[in-house]
């Protein structure tokens, strides 16, 4: 079996094994519905039965890292809003920490709130609409997705009134913060934050407790921590195999060992855990976003000997890396002196996270294949980039 | 018991069901495009050129083609000429302006970065987002007397913004109608000898004037500095 057969052939066939006797091949993907953007899955068959699959990524790479190197630290900037594009917010602040390292530039507390305050409104935003998709990959189609996204709507609302866009925020910059948020916008984000409580209970009466759910994705795609580790796994989806792994704590960067919150871990790695992890994490996030906001002080939110024409960092080489809602985001930026860099380089969750999709499947139905790939949470901007 | 998830889950649903008859916050749904939800100030979308006056948008356009956006552009997406000759700006001073400014929209990713860049505030974000044309190409590119819009229109879509902008552009002009005032002044206070001493070289050159002990000189220009 070669890893890409017949593009632009037949997408099911028959393969002969000895011992499996008649197996089917199937491609899955890159236009199906449930794969979350153009990813395909090829994946083998005995029965119902998932006994071999091959990711195929690429369908939508688009030369970012080779575009950073030939635009300016800058522009770049707007680039990085479009690997993730639901989190362009804490993309924007890896990208920004590691040119920061990189030039030696200081962030004003300020500052560093208010990159607190957004990062975790767009954790809530992440893990609500991940957890929107999932029910509808398990079948649950609408419901759970229109509360999600009515709920991701406020929290866009809040970023486009602040940066101008919905989605492609573009708001951090090296050494601060592109606009200070004014007290109308604060008042509007404790506003959300003091409701949002109240949404997660009831998502979680909606769905937690549902028995259909629980028997769909419980021991589903279980997923071994040592294989975790070894594999780069990060983030929730390896924090819900039990292994208590959080940036916000280990390199505790910007202000956050400020801030009192807790690592939710899970215990047996299934769907399921991965689904309640989430939605323990959007509730410590409530934490952190309620102190930051009552803790938020004064002054400027620009470091005022960052420049924004001829921007020229001196020559080294740095790694920004954060923990994003999908897992840990880097930036990996090789600097030659000039106004661009001589090597930058993602260090995508998503991605990594996808590469032991074929450990978890394996024995699973096609069905299960699909929720497990929803409880992965990818997104194809940043696994192709 | 089993199925109690299930009935807790449905009376959710038809909470929200209900909910949205009665109370309009939980109805979260907008008739566009007969209703269009109000824009917060900051929306952006493509950009624009500013003029001061509606009227002669051409003659009035704030940009000077120092193709700094040009350069700063992440897609690449503006292409500008410089004219050869020079014409007078808002405050007077003679100016290059551009002949040629085009921005491919179907290019423009909208990342306000050539508006952070610009050191004369002459490129702004529009608010304009029903953009469709039916032309694919050349209606996407937009030229110069597409992009002109006047310092009026932008004060009505950004109006906090574009009185901050009026603020700094007047103070700076202030600024400079009083330097040329006193660079006139220093002029106009010149004497008729090319050696006479300049007000503001005037310490300097009395210091080293001062061992050769002449006095000649130096009373016009003391004169000339009272207005």
């Amino acid at each position: 079996m070669s890893l890409t057969p017949e593009i632009g052939g037949a997408h099911v066939r028959a393969v002969h094994d000895e011992f499996h006797g008649d197996l089917l091949e199937v491609s899955m993907g890159p236009h199906h519905p449930s794969t979350h953007g153009v990813f395909r899955m090829i994946v083998t068959l005995d029965g119902e039965t998932i006994v071999k699959l091959k990711p195929v990524f690429g369908y939508l790479h688009r030369n970012h890292e080779k575009l950073g190197e030939n635009t300016t630290y800058l522009a770049s900037m707007p680039y990085t809003d479009r690997l993730d594009y639901l989190n362009s917010m804490s993309n924007n602040w890896a990208y920004a920490l590691a040119v920061e390292k990189l030039a030696g530039l200081a962030v004003p507390e300020r500052a560093e709130y208010v990159r607190v305050i957004l990062a975790e409104l767009t954790r809530l935003l992440n893990h609500t609409c991940l957890a929107g998709f999932l029910m509808q990959d398990c079948g649950c189609s609408g419901t759970p997705l229109m509360y999600a996204f009515r709920e991701r709507e406020k929290i866009l609302d809040l970023f486009e009134s602040l940066s101008g866009s919905r989605m492609m925020c573009n708001y951090q910059r090296f050494g601060g913060c592109r606009v200070d948020p004014p007290a109308e916008w604060l008042a509007g984000a404790q506003r959300l934050v003091d409701g949002y409580s109240a949404f997660l209970d009831e998502f979680e009466a909606l769905l937690t407790g549902n028995e259909i759910l629980m028997a769909r994705t419980q021991g589903v795609g279980r997923l071994d921590p040592a294989l975790a580790v070894s594999a780069g796994v990060a983030g929730p989806m390896l924090r819900a195999t039990g292994v208590g792994h959080d940036l916000r704590k280990v390199d505790g960067y910007g202000v956050y060992p400020r801030f009192e919150f807790r690592v939710p871990v899970g215990a047996h790695g299934d769907t399921y855990d991965r689904y309640m992890i989430r939605i323990l994490e959007m509730r410590e996030s409530i934490r952190i976003l309620q102190q930051a906001l009552a803790g938020l002080p004064g002054g400027p939110v620009m470091d005022p000997k960052a420049k924004l024409r001829g921007f020229r960092p001196k020559a080294g080489e740095a790694y920004g890396r954060i923990e994003g809602p999908k897992g840990e985001i880097g930036f990996y930026l090789i600097s030659d002196g000039g106004p661009n860099p001589y090597r930058y380089r993602v260090r995508p969750p998503s991605f990594i996270n996808l590469t032991i999709l074929e450990d978890m499947c394996l024995g699973h139905t096609v069905a299960d294949a699909v929720i497990i790939l929803g409880s992965v949470d990818i997104v194809l901007g940043e696994v192709d980039r | 018991m089993l199925g109690t998830g299930l009935i807790k889950g449905l009376a959710v649903t038809a909470k929200n069901l209900v909910g949205s008859y009665h109370d309009p916050a939980r109805y979260t749904t907008v008739e566009y495009p007969e209703v269009k939800p109000p824009l917060p100030e900051a929306y952006r979308n493509f950009p624009f050129l500013v003029s001061e006056s509606a009227d002669d948008p051409m003659g009035t356009l704030r940009c000077v083609a120092c193709q700094i956006c040009e350069k700063e552009c992440p897609p690449q997406c503006i292409y500008i000429e410089k004219s050869k000759d020079k014409k007078p700006d808002a405050a007077g001073k003679l100016q290059i302006y551009p002949t040629v400014f085009a921005i491919d929209t179907s290019v423009c990713m909208s990342c306000q970065i050539c508006v952070e860049v610009c050191p004369f505030d002459s490129i702004k974000m529009d608010q304009v987002y029903e953009v469709a044309t039916p032309g694919r190409y050349g209606d996407l590119l937009l030229n110069r007397e597409q992009l002109a819009k006047s310092n009026a229109y932008y004060h009505q879509i950004r109006p906090t913004e574009a009185a901050e902008v009026d603020g700094r552009l007047a103070a700076e002009r202030k600024a400079a109608e009083e330097k040329a005032k006193a660079a006139a002044a220093a002029k106009a206070a010149l004497p008729p000898k090319p050696a006479a001493p300049s007000p503001a070289a005037k310490l300097p050159d009395e210091s080293r004037r001062s061992p050769q002990g002449e006095g000649g000189a130096a009373k016009p220009p003391a004169e000339g500095a009272q207005p």
